[in-house]
């Protein structure tokens, strides 16, 4: 069947009200992908404990008030829903035609990082102060927009029936537009957001449909450029004592390995069931550093042990296995790359976070999607669900 | 809006898109079963780590024991001190490990920068001394003795001294009494070594890392009852170590008080007589070596017969034991260990080693009887004598006759022991000997206990030598190979020695069993050796392990250990022999070679018996060892000084002395029984009180004659530890202990190493008496 597309406007009865149009068996909201959403909202809830777990007895973090955190996370929790409503009702499509003012506006922020608004944690200038104790973490937001920007980009020929699959020269445009935002978190440094930007850029182009020689010649390059980082010294010391302390966690218990060793002595003294909630000897003590955002997995591991870390594992799973399908079904070149790149950057910054904390990763100070604390993190993930939503309900009704 | 196909898609996007959705769930499922192997796995592995990385021990370590005289005066206590600690784990965490803040710290200590810093650095193979021995996880204690001041700015400006601590702690101090320092008896503390923690780890004594532990002298040997038991309070802590709750805890059990069986001031009189005596030697002019007596080293015993008690023990050159307290400097540490103080670490009553000459000869004496020969019978004594072409003479070349074996011992008469020793070598086969030979001197030696160790209560006490066939050889087998090559360039004397050794060296030779029979040649004995034999001769036989510790009382007073004197043989000698041996050695103290000393000089032989035997033994390439073995109904006294002179002239006046001291003999030889230190041994203990403390005897009348004036020393004061409660008000240095026994000379400090070689060549030590 010929199917126009669902623009927003003009179709439909024209008079429904809010109410019957909200409900209707073919209105948004039916539409919406529930299991992904109650899946999110799962490891939002999850993520909410743990962070209050992780927090409440941090003193000198919490200024004195053991909620602090929880209450900011979910202010930043009840944000992010309301900004992924507003990317479902505004749309992906229509989003796609301010792609290159989002894109600006978030690579401007990042260079703003660089300059003294920036701030350093752990050894990162990866903060933006917004004044008012508020920071937001640009690379979040470049992490969409690089998802966006490239789509946009290698989908735009094919999309328009001119092509079947992007010729090298969208690419190249592409590539470059990713390099640039790339190259200046390479200078905060924040070597996670680095790796999880490159992992969405080699997904991206396997979903245009880029040649494979452009897929097997990035894979190269990046091994190449590792390895260069590696042996020209490119890496800060903290860094490589990171690298070190991974391949050896026994190297310097009481240095540098000690954030693996403490993450996998918290996750592993769980056992089956766990120690319960707020009562795991390793999170009151605050043996792991970070826990409420880069180790937060190390709560859930101790206190809820081989049942509640599986649990965030299933629902992570849940949460990418129907972006598969959102990306599968869609049937626009733009919205399954955008789908691509949101499947993987949500997958391999949760491998990452969780890996480092099982001490089969090398530690990367990344979030955990849905789950740690902090407010940038939490707005682009749902945002992102936004983005995939948004796919979802505006694609045409096949059957 | 475009207008774009159905699919919007084509195979080629479906298959990566199937791939990329196959790569990220395999990514989780990875995941998952990593968390299984983490958590169900090794589950139990990694409860055990977090159960031990919340529980944080702390350590309060025991207050040591004090060491006490007879009386009840503490020879060795603990003292309340500001003590200046550094955390080298802190240190190394600073971008300059520390300089810095160690700097800064010298300046307010008033130290040099380079002092304190070689006291925080790990003593290694290439790092000499001063360095730190003990856990690098410890703080090191840079200095015990600053000002209240200076412990308060290090306290107040402590962002300007990280890792730096000023905290009062306990720390052990020598008050030396009387200013007797007793150094070597004592002996001393150093902190303990990784190593040694983990030796002890599973013993019923382990080490906490902050343990100092006894080195030496009697802070050695009884430094497991001494020590006690730090207490161990466990916290549940977080990661920066604040307190969550608290697990099983054990106090800490102070270390239990040893009393001696040393009088601190019949120590102080020896002392300082046995200095006094060196010091004389030194004016006296040697006719063999054409220069003064060296007396370069010395030591005297006083015991008790009738138990093995040791009244005294001291040696010479001494040290101030409070040189090893808060760590040695790197000076003092020189002199201790140096060649040039002759090792004053040394305690030559146990260590030392040398021929004993003339006071060997009690035991040929008895050897003699056990192989036949009659003691009243005659035996000439003649000038000389002798063997193989090779002529042996008599002190001085004397002759006294026709004499009997008691009278050979009371003039000291060499030939007629010469004459028995050379009779049973020939008897027993000579330079062939039979088999089942007799060997009645070697094996009376032995009998007699020398040879091999008392059995003191101290450590590295050294066996000494009995110079029998079995040595003989032994050696020969140890030497032959360098004695054979020196002797093939026979034209210099030595070579001559060296083939004769080669080619006999393993054979007892006629001339060696006759230089043996009166203690010279290569017999070699300590001084506690002939004390627990001439204590023998007084107490009717028995030879007692020597000791110094005779009570261990615990803490509180309540458990009271006795040590029992302990017996370890019998001297091989009928009662009869005993008692005309006695009468010979009255003999030597009443008209023989010692009673210019006693009988002559007024000594009231007929209210206190006194039997002495004088010894002068020969060295070769030295001077002569002066000997000087006596002994009283209840105590014995034997005093040696190495190069020193003979035996009489150089340690007579200092025994006398001694024993002037011990009963209050007054120069008119009345015995006044008040003015006596110790006419009775202590056989009480000194009074305990219901809570634990030890009262000291106080003396009402200065100390006796021949002893160091005293000084303003808390020798009065209960045995009382300080530092107990731990909260007392910081306390200033109030300096201690008598900077009068010389502040180190030394050796090394004594693990093991036997330090015969400092005192004593070995072999051709005596050839023939001059």
């Amino acid at each position: 069947m010929s199917t126009r597309s669902f623009s927003l406007a003009g179709y439909g009865p024209r008079r429904r009200s809010a109410w019957s149009r909200l409900t209707a068996r073919d209105s948004v909201v039916w539409r919406l992908d529930w299991i992904m959403l109650l899946a999110g909202t799962a490891l939002a809830v999850i993520g909410s404990l743990l962070v209050y777990s992780a927090t409440r007895n941090r003193t000198e973090l919490n200024q004195g008030d053991p909620h602090y955190f929880l209450f900011r996370h979910v202010v930043s929790l009840v944000i992010g829903i309301a900004l992924m409503g507003g990317v479902v009702w505004l749309g992906h499509r229509r989003l796609r035609s301010v792609v290159p003012v989002l894109y600006s506006v978030a690579v401007l922020l990042a260079i703003c990082v660089l300059t003294p608004l920036g701030a350093t944690i752990n050894g990162s200038r990866a903060w933006l102060n917004l004044g008012g104790g508020f920071t937001i973490q640009p690379a979040e937001f470049i992490k969409i927009t690089v998802i966006l920007g490239m789509a946009m980009l290698l989908a735009a020929k094919v999309d328009a029936g001119d092509r079947t699959y992007p010729d090298h020269r969208t690419v190249v445009h592409a590539l470059g537009m990713a390099l640039l935002p790339i190259a200046v978190i390479m200078l905060m440094p924040d070597l996670g957001s680095v790796m999880v930007l490159v992992v969405i850029v080699l997904a991206v182009l396997l979903a245009s449909g880029a040649s494979n020689r452009w897929i097997l010649g990035l894979g190269l390059a990046g091994t190449l450029g590792a390895v260069l980082i590696w042996a020209l010294g490119l890496l800060d010391e903290y860094q490589i004592n990171r690298f070190a302390a991974f391949a050896n966690p026994a190297l310097d218990p009481a240095g540098v390995g000690y954030n693996t060793n403490q993450a996998r002595i918290a996750i592993g003294s769980g056992g089956l069931t766990g120690k319960g909630l707020f009562e795991g000897t390793q999170t009151t003590g605050q043996f792991v550093p970070e826990q409420q955002t880069d180790f937060v997995f190390t709560v859930a591991g101790e206190e809820l042990g081989f049942v509640g870390g599986g649990l965030i594992l299933v629902l992570l799973g849940i949460v990418i296995w129907r972006a598969c399908r959102i990306a599968r079904e869609s049937t626009e070149l733009y919205s399954t790359i955008v789908a691509a790149g949101i499947i993987a950057w949500f997958a391999f910054q949760a491998f990452e976070n969780i890996g480092m904390t099982l001490g089969i990763m090398p530690v990367a100070g990344l979030p955990l999607p849905f789950v740690s604390y902090g407010g940038t993190s939490m707005f682009a993930v749902w945002i992102a669900v936004g983005l995939l939503q948004s796919i979802r309900t505006q694609k045409p009704i096949a059957a | 809006m475009t207008n774009i196909p159905e699919t919007g898609r084509t195979p080629r996007v479906t298959i990566r898109l199937i791939a990329i959705q196959i790569l990220v769930l395999s990514l989780l499922l990875t995941l998952g079963g990593r968390l299984w192997y983490l958590q169900i796995r090794n589950g139990d592995e990694y409860e055990k780590e977090a159960a031990g990385n919340h529980v944080q021990q702390v350590v309060e370590p025991a207050v040591r024991g004090s060491i006490l005289d007879a009386r009840g005066v503490p020879i060795a206590d603990n003292e309340t001190r500001l003590v200046v600690s550094a955390s080298r784990t802190e240190l190394m965490k600073m971008d300059d490990e520390g300089k810095a803040v160690l700097e800064r710290l010298a300046k307010v200590l008033g130290m040099a920068p380079k002092t304190v810093k070689e006291k925080v650095r790990l003593c290694d193979a290439k790092t000499p001394q001063p360095c730190w021995n003990g856990s690098p996880y410890q703080p090191i204690p840079v200095t015990d003795d600053v000002k209240p001041e200076q412990a308060l700015q290090i306290r107040e400006r402590s962002e300007d001294f990280p890792g730096i601590t000023a905290e009062p702690a306990a720390v052990r101090r020598y008050p030396a009494p009387n200013k007797a320092n007793t150094s070597q008896a004592l002996g001393y503390l150093s902190p303990v070594s990784d190593e040694e923690i983990e030796k002890a780890k599973d013993t019923d004594s382990p080490f906490l890392p902050a343990d100092e532990i006894g080195r030496s002298g009697l802070e050695r040997s009884y430094d497991a009852k001494l020590r006690g038991s730090s207490g161990v309070t466990r916290y549940e802590v977080d990661n920066l170590g604040r307190v969550m709750g608290r697990a099983k805890s054990d106090k800490a059990k102070p270390g239990a008080n040893l009393v001696t069986s040393l009088d601190s001031r019949v120590q102080a009189v020896s002392e300082k007589q046995l200095d006094q005596a060196m010091k004389a030697a030194r004016t006296e002019f040697d006719k063999n070596t054409g220069r003064n007596y060296k007396a370069d080293a010395g030591a005297v015993v006083v015991m008790e017969n009738k138990t093995g008690r040791v009244v005294s023990m001291a040696s010479n050159p001494e040290y101030d034991p409070n040189a090893w307290v808060g760590g040695i400097s790197g000076k003092e540490y020189a002199k201790l260990t140096g060649k040039k103080s002759n090792y004053p670490l040394l305690n030559r009553s146990i260590q030392g080693l040398a021929a004993p000459g003339s006071i060997f000869k009690v035991i040929p004496t008895a050897a003699a009887v056990k192989a036949g020969y009659d003691f009243n019978g005659g035996y000439d004594c003649a000038s000389s004598y002798e063997v193989g072409g090779q002529v042996f003479k008599n002190f001085e070349s004397k002759g006294y006759g026709t004499i009997d074996l008691g009278r050979a011992l009371e003039v000291s008469c060499d030939t007629v022991f010469y004459d028995l020793a050379y009779k049973q070598w020939k008897k027993d086969g000579g330079n062939t000997p039979k088999k089942g030979a007799k060997d009645w001197f070697y094996k009376t030696a032995h009998q007699f206990g020398l040879g091999k160790k008392t059995g003191i209560d101290l450590p590295n006490e050294v066996e000494g030598r009995v110079p029998d066939r079995k040595w003989k050889k032994e050696y020969w087998e140890a030497n032959k190979d360098a004695w054979c090559k020196q002797a093939k360039d026979p034209s210099d004397y030595a070579g001559k020695i060296a083939r004769e050794n080669c080619v006999s060296g393993m054979k007892m030779r006629a001339g060696d069993s006759v230089n043996y029979s009166i203690g010279q040649g290569d017999t070699l004995v300590t001084p506690i050796q002939m004390a627990t034999i001439y204590g023998a001769l007084g107490n009717g036989g028995t030879m007692y392990d020597p000791t110094l510790g005779k009570a261990i009382v615990s803490a509180d007073g309540k458990s009271v250990n006795e040590i029992k004197p302990s017996p370890h043989g019998k001297l091989p000698m009928s009662g009869k022999t005993l008692k005309q041996m006695d009468q010979a050695l009255q003999g030597v103290a009443t008209r023989g070679s010692a009673a210019w000393r006693f009988g002559q000089a007024g000594w009231p032989q007929d209210k206190i018996k006194m039997r002495a035997k004088t010894g002068t033994a020969e060295v070769a390439g030295k001077q002569t060892t002066s000997w000087l073995a006596t002994y009283t109904d209840d105590f014995t006294v034997v005093m040696t000084i190495s190069q020193g002179g003979t035996g009489s002239g150089a340690s007579g006046p200092a025994v006398r002395k001694i024993y002037d001291a011990l009963y209050g003999v007054g120069s008119d030889g009345s015995v006044d029984k008040k003015k006596a230190l110790l006419s009775k041994p202590q056989t009480k203990l000194p009074k305990i009180d219901k809570d634990g403390a030890i009262e000291a005897q106080r003396d009402k009348k200065p100390v006796a004659e021949g002893a160091r004036p005293e000084a303003g020393e808390a020798s009065g004061q209960p045995a009382r530890r300080e530092g107990e409660g731990g909260d007392q008000p910081p306390v200033p240095d109030t300096g201690g202990p008598p900077g009068n026994g010389q502040p180190g000379n030394g050796a090394a400090p004594g693990d093991g190493a036997t330090p015969a070689q400092h005192v004593r060549g070995t072999r051709d030590e005596a050839g023939e008496r001059p």
